[in-house]
């Protein structure tokens, strides 16, 4: 059996695709086997609503009267440095970006209540925010000042783009130490009282399409609640690791750069989140249809959280220094019993990655195919897979010569 | 059947009391202890749920106020935003008494106030502020 996306389009168009969420899809296999769900099925919709750290949005904000040009020059979004270094009146913000001053961060272990990420939120969700900008002036952009509110509607572009997520699998993180940690995983209590994990398991777009088989460049995705579509790979995408016998990698992997229109989508699929002691980041809704070309794909998409294992990391010291050390193994359907069972004493464990929220994209995405609104892509080009030889390196410091020459 | 949560400050002269005890053996009240912290020769205070028909209760504070026991009501209680939460279960592993917990077959986190002791270990864990402190009812 084979069915190419062309075909799988006439079929939405005429809405007679059938479409099952990577859930569903499980008890489809269990019932019929690969063999007839694969002839069946035509579409598994995934989805994913975890923090991305590495999200941004970008505006153009229009032109002042008179002109100024806030590229190079100094620009804050509700007190949220953006980065202006780009023509007259394109700015970008990031996720993680925090105000310069903010005392509730300065107090131990810091609460960073508010950064990009909650601007972004705001400006979808329709409020006002508040520009402000310094610029040192042109013959052609004289105004120097500007203090201004501005809203989502009245921007000309407003884009959301996003490095680095869907991660391919994702450490599970673990404190051996005697202190509480604050980190992007959470709060760790000391002596591994917790075990936290980030992952959608068997509705995670990338542990559905282990090889890259279906999507790539310019693949249309469920982005923020509304539509987008895959730039490339993402940074730091690292296919080559090992994998099990089912292809699924065992320690994080492939990841996307993927973009879409802020004025398309939802505040519920974009949220700020603060992480206590660590910082801020953009909690994010993606989801990914897998076309059903033949029973191969079929098969990955079938894949369960009993079939995906995470490495367990120490982030009181294998994690920072860089260590390669993984102290244990384990499925997601053990890390979603609640409880898991390290060197023999129970663990309890909690996630970042919402499962709930996870199905609901893999739903609205099922919903919109029915209903004919969303096409399926060719991809442009490929991604590169676990055979290109495309990996990621640490950062090869090379220190600054000046100073030993100043000594 | 009257149910009141209630502070208790202890004046440093009450530490070495056994005043729980005669809450319950004297006044006949089901005391649940929420929270505690006790300090020889400092104010202590303890967080307690009384349970006993009405009259009892009131007895009970009575009783506690004639020994020199400060009581006042739970001025805050924690309460769950749920439109706030995201389901992502982070706060699962500090909540100690397991008012937070998750619906296994949906994934879906829910709150129970009753079991909740007002600790607070879930504020900080949690990226939403989805957990937030509100004047008890």
């Amino acid at each position: 059996m084979t069915r190419t996306i062309e075909e799988i389009n006439e079929k939405i168009k005429q809405g007679r695709a059938v479409v099952c969420t990577a859930e569903e899809i499980i008890q489809v296999v269990k019932e019929k086997g690969v063999k007839q769900a694969a002839a069946t099925v035509d579409v598994v919709t995934t989805g994913t609503f975890a923090p991305m750290c590495s999200s941004g949005a970008y505006f153009n904000v229009g032109h002042t009267t008179p002109r100024m040009k806030l590229g190079g020059g100094k620009v804050t979004l509700n007190d949220v440095p953006a980065y202006a270094g780009f023509a007259a009146v394109d700015i970008l913000v990031g996720a993680t970006a925090v105000p310069d001053d903010d005392p509730r961060n300065k107090v131990f272990p810091g609460k960073f209540v508010y950064g990009g990420a909650h601007v972004i939120e705001e400006l979808v969700a329709g409020k006002d925010v508040r520009l402000t900008a310094t610029a040192y002036g042109t013959d052609c952009y004289p105004r120097k000042t500007l203090d201004t509110w501005i809203r989502l509607d009245d921007l000309n572009e407003a884009v959301l783009f996003n490095m680095r997520n869907s991660y391919q699998n994702y450490n599970v993180a673990v404190n051996l130490s005697d202190r509480v940690l604050y980190t992007y995983m959470g709060v760790l209590q000391p002596r591994m009282r917790n075990a936290n994990y980030c992952t959608a398991g068997q509705l995670s777009p990338l542990l559905n399409d282990p090889h890259y088989r279906t999507l790539g460049v310019g693949t249309r995705i469920f982005l923020g609640g509304g539509e987008g579509f895959v730039v490339s790979h993402g940074t730091q995408h690292n296919p080559g690791v090992r994998r099990s016998e089912l292809g699924l990698p065992q320690v994080p992997a492939g990841t996307l750069a993927v973009t879409g229109d802020l004025k398309k989508m939802s505040a519920k699929w974009l949220r700020g989140a603060s992480f206590t002691g660590y910082g801020v980041t953009l909690t994010l809704g993606l989801g990914i249809p897998i076309p059903i070309l033949d029973e191969e794909t079929l098969a990955f998409a079938a894949v369960t959280d009993a079939d995906i294992t995470a490495p367990v990391v120490d982030y009181s010291e294998a994690y920072p220094n860089v260590k390669p050390e993984i102290l244990a193994e384990v499925t997601v359907a053990q890390l979603k019993s609640g409880e898991i069972t390290l060197n023999g004493k129970k663990v309890i464990t909690a996630g970042l990655s919402s499962y709930v929220r996870a199905r609901e994209v893999a739903l609205i995405l099922k919903s919109w195919i029915e209903a004919g609104n969303f096409l399926l892509t060719v991809p442009v080009a490929p991604l590169p897979a676990a055979d290109s030889g495309y990996r990621f390196k640490l950062l090869k410091e090379r220190p600054w010569e000046g100073l030993r020459e100043a000594i | 059947m009257s149910k009141k949560k209630v502070v208790l400050n202890f004046p440093p002269h009450l530490i070495d009391q056994p005043i729980t005890y005669r809450l319950i053996a004297e006044q006949g009240l089901k005391v649940n202890i929420l929270r505690a912290r006790i300090t020889p020769k400092e104010w202590g205070n303890m967080v307690v749920e009384l349970n006993g028909d009405q009259a009892r209760v009131e007895a009970g504070l009575r009783f506690l106020a004639d020994l020199g026991v400060e009581v006042e009501l739970l001025a805050e209680e924690v309460k769950w935003r749920e439109e706030r939460c995201i389901h992502c279960t982070a706060c699962l592993a500090p909540c100690p008494t397991r008012a937070l917990y998750v619906d296994r077959a949906t994934m879906a986190v829910r709150f129970d106030e009753d079991k909740c002791i007002a600790c607070e270990l879930c504020l900080p864990v949690c990226p939403y502020q989805a957990m937030e402190i509100a004047a008890a009812k």
